[in-house]
This record gives C-alpha cells, structure tokens and sequence, in this order.
C-alpha cells in the first residue's frame, strides 16, 4: 500500500519522521520493535563516529583514500533491518552503514581503504559481495543474484544501492530492466546524496525525480525520505515482503545528504554552498531519530553517551587490528587470480621472489 | 616560455586550442564547473561557458557515444574519461564505432574525436584507478594512441591530436601530472603524432619506455652510466602507430634491446616491440630482445603494489642482464 499511495509521478515522497523528529504519519511507526530501533540507532552512531575517525586517520597519513558514509546512516540501517539476515546485500562503494548491520568485521572495512584486498573477503556466513568501485554495475550483479534463487529454490531478496550520479549509467536501466522482465526479488535503492563528485543531481537528469525511472521499466517505485529510518524501513519492508513472495522487483529513491567530501580527495567547498550545506545538514538522520527516543522514552542522553562511548572504543580497536594485519605478502598478488597459479604465473611468482630478496 | 607541469600544459594547450577553434567542446564527468578531478580543464568554462565546457551525466557511454555523433557533424569533442579504469562502460562505444566510422562508411563520415584519460599506477589508488590498458586500445585498427611523458610533449602532442582527422586516445600518467616542471613555448606548436623521441643517445643499448616509465628509467640510466654502460634511451611517445624505424635504427646500432612498461606482460606492447626488433634488425642483436614489465596480474591496492611496481633497481639489474647475456 505504501508504494501504491506515493506515486512519485503525483510529486509524492513517504515521510514518516518529519526532520525535527516528529511523527508527522501515524500509521506505520508503531509497529517497530524497541529492540530493533536501538540496534539501528547504535549502527548508525557507530558508522558516524566510524566516519568522523577514518577522516582523521585519514589525514594523519595512516589510512589511504575512502568515501565517507556520513549523513546517509539512516536509509542503509533501516533497509538492512528490513530485511532478512540471509538475504543479500549488492553495496556501493559508499555503504558502510550498511556493512556494519550486515555483520561485516569494521577490521575488514579499515583494511580494504588502507589498501589491502583482504578487506574484500567476507565472511562465509555474510551473503554480501565486496566493494566495487566502478559505477552502476552492481545493479546486474544484484539482478543475476535474485535469478539465481528460483534455481536454488531460496526465498530470499536482494538489497542493492547506487548514486544519483549512478543512476546515469546505461547499467542501472539495463539492470532495472532486466530484473522486472525476470521478476528477479531485487530492491534497487537509489541513495540521493544530492551530487556525483561536484556534478548535483540536477546536471544528472531532467527527470523530476530519480525514483520515476523505475516506472519506465514497470516496477514498484518511490521517492522515501532517506534521512528517516522509519519511512524507510517500511517502504523496504513492503518491497522485500513484495519481492519474497514472488512478485519481483522495486525501486526506491532514497532522498538523502552527503555531508562530507565525496572522498577524502575532493573538496566540497568547491562545489557546495554554505546555504545549501546547512539545509542538508539539518536534515541529519541521527539527530532525528535521537529526538524521537528520547521524547518516546526509548533512549535517554546518558544512555546515548554510553553508546558513543563504546561505538568510539570499537573503532579503536578495529582500526588497531587492521592496522597490525595489515601485510600484504608477496604470494597474495599472484595467488588469487586463479584458483590455481598457472606456469606463467609461478615462473613471474619464483622472478617476483627474487626481486624482493628471497620474500614470500 | 614559462615553466609548467604535466597538467599545466594540458590545461594551456586545451584552453589556446579552445580559442582558436570554435568547433572545440570538452566535456566528461566533473570536467566542466570544477575542472575534472585532477584540474586539467580548470578555468575553461569559466573562460568559454558552459556550451563549450560542461559537466557531463555519469555515463562513459553517452560520453564516448554522442562524441562520436558530434564528432560526425563536424565539432571537435575533446572528450575526458575520469579514469582509464572507468572507460570500459564506453568502450563498446570507442572500439565498436569511433574506431570504425570511417572504414564502416568508406570515408564519408569520420570521427576526429579526442579521449583523454589519466593512467598507470603508483598513486597509492582504489580499484580499478591504476591498471595500464594500451595495449587493448591500440590493438584496435582505426584508433591511436598518444601517451606524453614530459609538460612539452604533452601540449604539442595535444595540439596534434586535436588537429588529427582521426579519433585519438590521449593517455595521460597520472602519477607524474604534477612530478617536475618544464620549459614550455607559449604559442602553439605540434608534437607528431608517431614519432618517437630519442631522449638520450648511446651506443651499448637501445631502452624504450613511455608515460610515467621514462623518469624511473632515466634514474636507472644515470646510475647505469656512471658505471658505464652507455644507454639509448627512447620515449615512445605513441603507441599506434608505433615508430618502427626509430628503433629499427637504435637496436642497428647498439645491438640489444630492452622494452620497460608497467602494464602487465602478456599480450603486450613489449612483445609487439621485440617482434618489431626480430624483424628490423635481428642480425644486429647480441643478446635477445627482452620486456621488463607488471606481473599478469590484476594490480594489486596500495598495500602490495610495491611488489608491482617498475622501478630504477628493476631496471638496472635487467640492463646488466641484458649487457652480460
Ligand atoms: C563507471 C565509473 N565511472 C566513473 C567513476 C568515478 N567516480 C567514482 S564515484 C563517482 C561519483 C558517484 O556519484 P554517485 O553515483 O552519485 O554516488 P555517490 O558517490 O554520491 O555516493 C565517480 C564519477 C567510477 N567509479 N565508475
């Protein structure tokens, strides 16, 4: 029902939480369990202050370049926990909210942007792909993975995201497109952070809203306020109970704001304007769902400073662990580009080794 | 005259073509307001608005592909792929149809497009912001490919490229857009597309490399002459067409042949050059013709690039290799 009542051909964007964090749509938030909007809200603090260290680690010269998350928490928690734990998730390079509710070990995220590939192994139990960098291809991945359940007779979905820049690629349609024909169980989850790099959505498309692509390719769609966990989380749900019982894809349109750099090579400031930059953060996702435990009784400010507390102690103690495991030996360039290193490669492996003075 | 660097004399070259030639529009993701990621089209919008200059949506494909239709009708596209690692999504466009257009059409319509786009590693990067893909491009009847080591190279070769009634795949190493400044001339000249150059003359061996390569080759033959080994050093400047004489008449005189370049060895530009060298001049040669390059390897993120890496050592220990064989 929701998707049906916010067609965003009619303008029509689901709201739960206004930004001050009040309730301004009554009908869906009284279903949420207690239990399951602390271990969101934890996430989301937890990526932030995650964010807010990587920058600094950043800076000081002991991480190499990454995308912050920050300020897209919201959309990422609410639509993991609207989810299954075994269903799938396809992310974006700029995800990590997401990968921390999925399960996946911070050490894992720290080591892949301090560039090191075994950042990208994750674990066995964790139905998830690693990061990619290159745009839009995810889309098909996420596609292929939801066809590939009426094979293996699993009932799970898939969660993928993209960019509003993203949306631009020939991928993302082809993808969108190819998962409604197929009926594939995929949610496709555009996250509007307002810009690719410093081209803003508007120098993207002249369509009125991102979410209104889907319809072209007949899917469920619509534009959710992203910076509300609340309206996300049930548009999620009513997509993934759609896509679970067999009745294929949706698309969502998360309206959210990116309030860092791009990556922690660019400069916003460039770019971005100051007026623009306060509207945007005023709209902070963590901020709004603060207000609303605490007002609800669900939080108090002495419980949130224990939260942060412990969130900045795990991200020393992640980023500490990484920071030891991070060698590269010389083996793990060659070892994994098949499942077995061919007579070429051994021969390059055995110079390799030479070259490096003995070194395995 | 003025020092500048790499993307300083990029950037010149672009913005004196752009007021010469009205035809002339750029554009690629972020390339227009904030001047590409790496600055190289900085201030042109500013200067010619934004039909000449702009932001393009994110899309390789439309970039390469309406360049193409642009290019077709007339107007100059100088287009700019953000990295050579994200040019693949237009590939099908560059390779299937910018490469073809003339053949396709027996000359009537012709696609005299420029593609810029930073490569090759060593910058400490993120996946798919480091490999060295010119051998797939130049493995492509109907394209060539330009790669400029130097600030006066790279505005003289621009200039040529853009005045090339083909379309020319101008790469650009990244890690030495800002490395060390040059002398450049003010006003416009050309650099041809398809000569090498010979940077350093000698007698005991003929050594080629291109983009970010020549530096760390050219410190291996410093090192390498003071203990006198004399050291032909060419930098290839373009890929295809590629200057077989210039190394037919380097390999005739010195009579050994080493090729350094960071892509990965199979396949490569390395075994066109010594197949080049086999048949120009293999009764001149006292030791085989060799490739020191990247493993075959998908490259490695920041932390094992290391391992990847050409670097002056390599080379020299491959240059006594080579003179003791
Ligand atoms: C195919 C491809 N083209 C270009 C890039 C370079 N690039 C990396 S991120 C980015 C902008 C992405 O913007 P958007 O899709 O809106 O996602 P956001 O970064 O804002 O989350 C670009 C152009 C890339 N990674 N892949």
């Amino acid at each position: 029902m929701i998707f049906e009542n916010h067609n965003p051909l009619e303008g029509k964007v689901f709201q739960i939480l206004d930004k001050t964090g009040k309730v301004v749509n009554e009908k869906y938030y009284k279903d949420i369990d207690k239990d399951m909007l602390l271990k969101m809200y934890r996430c989301m603090v937890l990526s932030r202050i995650q964010d807010e260290w990587a920058l600094k680690f950043q800076r000081q010269g002991r991480m190499l370049t990454f995308a912050p998350t920050l300020g897209q928490e919201g959309l990422q928690v609410a639509s993991m926990a609207a989810c299954r734990e075994d269903d799938w998730l396809v992310p974006a390079f700029r995800s990590n909210a997401a990968w921390l509710y999925k399960g996946l070990p911070m050490k894992n995220i720290f080591l892949y942007w301090c560039g090191n590939e075994m950042g990208s192994k994750i674990p066995d139990h964790i139905n998830m792909l690693p990061i990619v960098v290159p745009i839009g291809t995810q889309f098909n991945h996420a596609t292929g993975v939801g066809m590939s359940f009426r094979y293996t007779k699993e009932d799970k979905v898939v969660v993928t995201y993209i960019g509003d820049g993203g949306t631009s690629e020939g991928e993302f349609y082809e993808g969108i497109n190819f998962a409604g024909v197929m009926n594939a169980p995929v949610i496709f989850i555009i996250q509007n952070n307002q810009f690719a790099i410093s081209t803003s959505v508007k120098s993207q498309t002249k369509a009125k809203t991102l979410a209104q692509k889907g319809i072209a390719a007949g899917i469920p769609s619509i534009k959710v306020d992203g910076n509300d966990i609340f309206a996300m989380y049930f548009a999620t749900k009513e997509a993934v109970e759609n896509a679970r019982s067999g009745n294929g894809p949706s698309l969502i349109e998360a309206v959210t704001y990116r309030q860092g750099p791009h990556t922690t090579a660019d400069d916003p400031t460039i770019y971005r304007s100051e007026e623009e930059h306060l509207e945007g953060m005023s709209k902070d996702p963590i901020i709004r769902t603060k207000n609303f435990l605490i007002e609800k009784g669900i939080l108090t400010e002495k419980d949130e400073e224990k939260i942060r507390e412990e969130c900045k102690k795990t991200v020393f103690e992640e980023f500490e662990k990484a920071d030891q495991e991070n060698i590269t030996p010389l083996e793990d360039i060659f070892k994994y580009t098949y499942k077995e290193m061919t007579e070429n490669l051994k021969e390059q492996y055995e110079e390799a080794k030479k070259l490096e003075g003995g070194k395995n | 005259m003025g020092a500048l660097n790499n993307i300083e004399a990029l950037n010149q070259a672009l913005d004196q073509m752009m007021e010469k030639d009205e035809k002339i529009v750029i554009y690629g993701e972020d390339a227009g307001f904030e001047g590409g990621v790496f600055r190289a089209t900085k201030g042109l919008q500013a200067k010619y608005g934004k039909d000449r200059c702009f932001d393009s949506p994110l899309t390789e494909a439309a970039i390469i592909g309406t360049g193409i239709g642009m290019a077709i009708n007339g107007m100059k596209p100088v287009l700019e792929i953000q990295f050579q690692g994200f040019l693949f999504p237009g590939l099908n466009q560059l390779l299937v149809h910018g490469a073809r257009f003339r053949n396709r059409s027996r000359g009537r319509f012709t696609v005299p497009m420029v593609v810029r786009m930073p490569y090759g590693g060593g910058i400490r990067a993120l996946e798919h912001h480091s490999e060295s893909i010119e051998a797939i491009l130049a493995h492509t009847p109907g394209l060539k490919v330009v790669i400029p080591s130097n600030p006066y190279d790279t505005k003289g070769l621009m200039i040529s490229a853009i005045k090339d009634p083909d379309p020319v795949v101008f790469l650009e190493p990244k890690r030495i857009y800002r490395a060390f400044k040059q002398e450049v001339p003010e006003e416009l000249y050309e650099v041809p597309i398809g000569k090498a150059r010979i940077l350093k003359e000698g007698n005991d061996i003929t050594v080629v490399g291109w983009g970010a390569m020549i530096p760390e080759i050219q410190s291996a033959v410093k090192d390498l002459e003071e203990e006198g080994i004399s050291v032909e050093l060419i930098d290839l400047r373009t890929i295809s067409p590629i200057d077989k004489e210039a190394i037919e008449n380097s390999v005739k005189k010195t009579g050994r042949f080493l090729v350094v370049h960071e892509a990965v060895k199979s396949f490569g530009v390395g075994a066109e050059l010594i197949s080049i060298v086999n048949e120009k001049a293999f009764l001149h040669l006292e030791c085989p013709p060799t490739r020191l390059t990247g493993y075959d390897i998908t490259i490695p993120l920041a932390k094992g690039e290391g391992y990847f890496m050409i670097n002056p050592e390599k080379i020299k220990s491959k240059v006594k290799e080579l003179i003791n064989y």
